[in-house]
């Protein structure tokens, strides 16, 4: 889901930059209020983002032929809500922009548009979906955890079927294409990404399920598997 | 619980081999690009997307490069697993102390229910 460094033009980097920006800064507000009410929680935080860095390093091959990484903010996204992955995805996207040359600084605004602010909101939106018809636990992570991952595979095409529309076809011509090459290869590392973010939960059920309870998307149900 | 746990893990080892086996056997992404350039097989997606931005807008000329690039692909894989071994470092500190705070709280438990008798 890298956009490559200087591979958007300057008003839709600029762009993705003003729209992300606001983001950040809320994103940083959260998290930082979140800890100073309940510092037990910093723990829980330290694995969401470890979550995120394994799963961003791992490049997985698909069955298009090509290779991949899952996003991992899916876990901290049920767990702190979809605001406190904001600048764990912005760590890891400097990191990887600054000292590998994986993404960039041109079109971070754009990357950290998909992956943590797009995926984390969808996530956590299905889960809540599910938990409010009453859907298991394990469900409800799973099918949170692989559409949230998906669907920044999903932006990433959009922003690059919108930066370069096929002279011919326009738009959706440019987005099947885009869709070809990152979401379609993106659907066997989606599932990975559920069913290990699955596995964490259960982990965390067992040795953490006070902390767990007090968490408000955890709480309404009372959390345990 | 445990056995679903050894499935997951057992599903995503499969989900993540299945490719390696596939893909040759069924010759899928092997075709190349329309102007002949064959593609790599298990080249990133994100290169992908570059031929495929050079196909559409052939006059597009990148506007900025990176600051700083590896200077070898060994040098990025170094830094990949770096960034594998913090995340994963630091999971299994959490498993660890996890385990063994379970472990002390069960033996204290038993200790407490000796001393009652």
């Amino acid at each position: 889901m890298h956009i490559m460094e200087g591979f958007l033009p300057v008003e839709h980097a600029l762009g993705w930059s003003l729209a992300s920006a606001p983001f950040v800064a809320w994103g940083v507000h959260s998290m930082h209020r979140q800890l100073q009410t309940r510092p037990e929680q910093r723990m829980l935080l330290g694995i969401s983002a470890a979550f995120v860095f394994v799963l961003s390093a791992l490049k997985l091959p698909s069955v298009t032929g090509s290779c991949s990484h899952p996003t991992g903010v899916g876990l901290g996204a049920l767990l702190f809500g979809p605001l406190a992955m904001v600048p764990v995805g912005l760590v890891v996207l400097l990191f990887q922009a600054l000292l590998l040359a994986h993404g960039g600084v041109t079109t971070l605004g754009a990357n950290l548009f998909s992956l943590a602010i797009v995926g984390p909101f969808v996530a956590t939106a299905l889960f809540r979906l599910g938990r409010r018809f009453g859907l298991p636990l394990a469900g409800c992570v799973f099918t949170a955890a692989c559409l949230g991952d998906l669907s920044t595979y999903l932006t990433t095409s959009i922003q690059l079927a919108w930066a370069f529309p096929d002279p011919a076809g326009g738009f959706f011509a440019s987005l099947a294409k885009f869709g070809g090459i990152f979401a379609i290869t993106q659907i066997p590392l989606a599932i990975s990404e559920g069913l290990l973010t699955v596995l964490v939960v259960n982990a965390l059920a067992r040795f953490n399920a006070e902390e767990l309870k007090r968490l408000p998307l955890f709480a309404q149900q009372g959390g345990g598997a | 619980m445990k056995k679903q746990n050894w499935l997951i893990v057992a599903a995503v080892v499969f989900l993540s081999a299945l490719p390696l086996w596939l893909v040759p056997h069924l010759d899928i992404g092997t075709a190349g690009s329309p102007d002949g350039r064959p593609a790599k097989v298990f080249q990133g997606a994100d290169d992908r997307a570059r031929q495929a931005i050079g196909d559409l807008a052939p006059d597009y000329k990148p506007w900025f490069s990176p600051l700083l690039e590896p200077a070898s692909t060994e040098i990025a894989s170094l830094l990949f697993a770096l960034q594998a071994a913090i995340g994963a470092g630091f999971i299994g500190y959490w498993l660890g102390s996890a385990i063994t705070r379970e472990k002390l709280l069960r033996r204290g438990n038993q200790d407490a229910e000796a001393h009652v008798d």
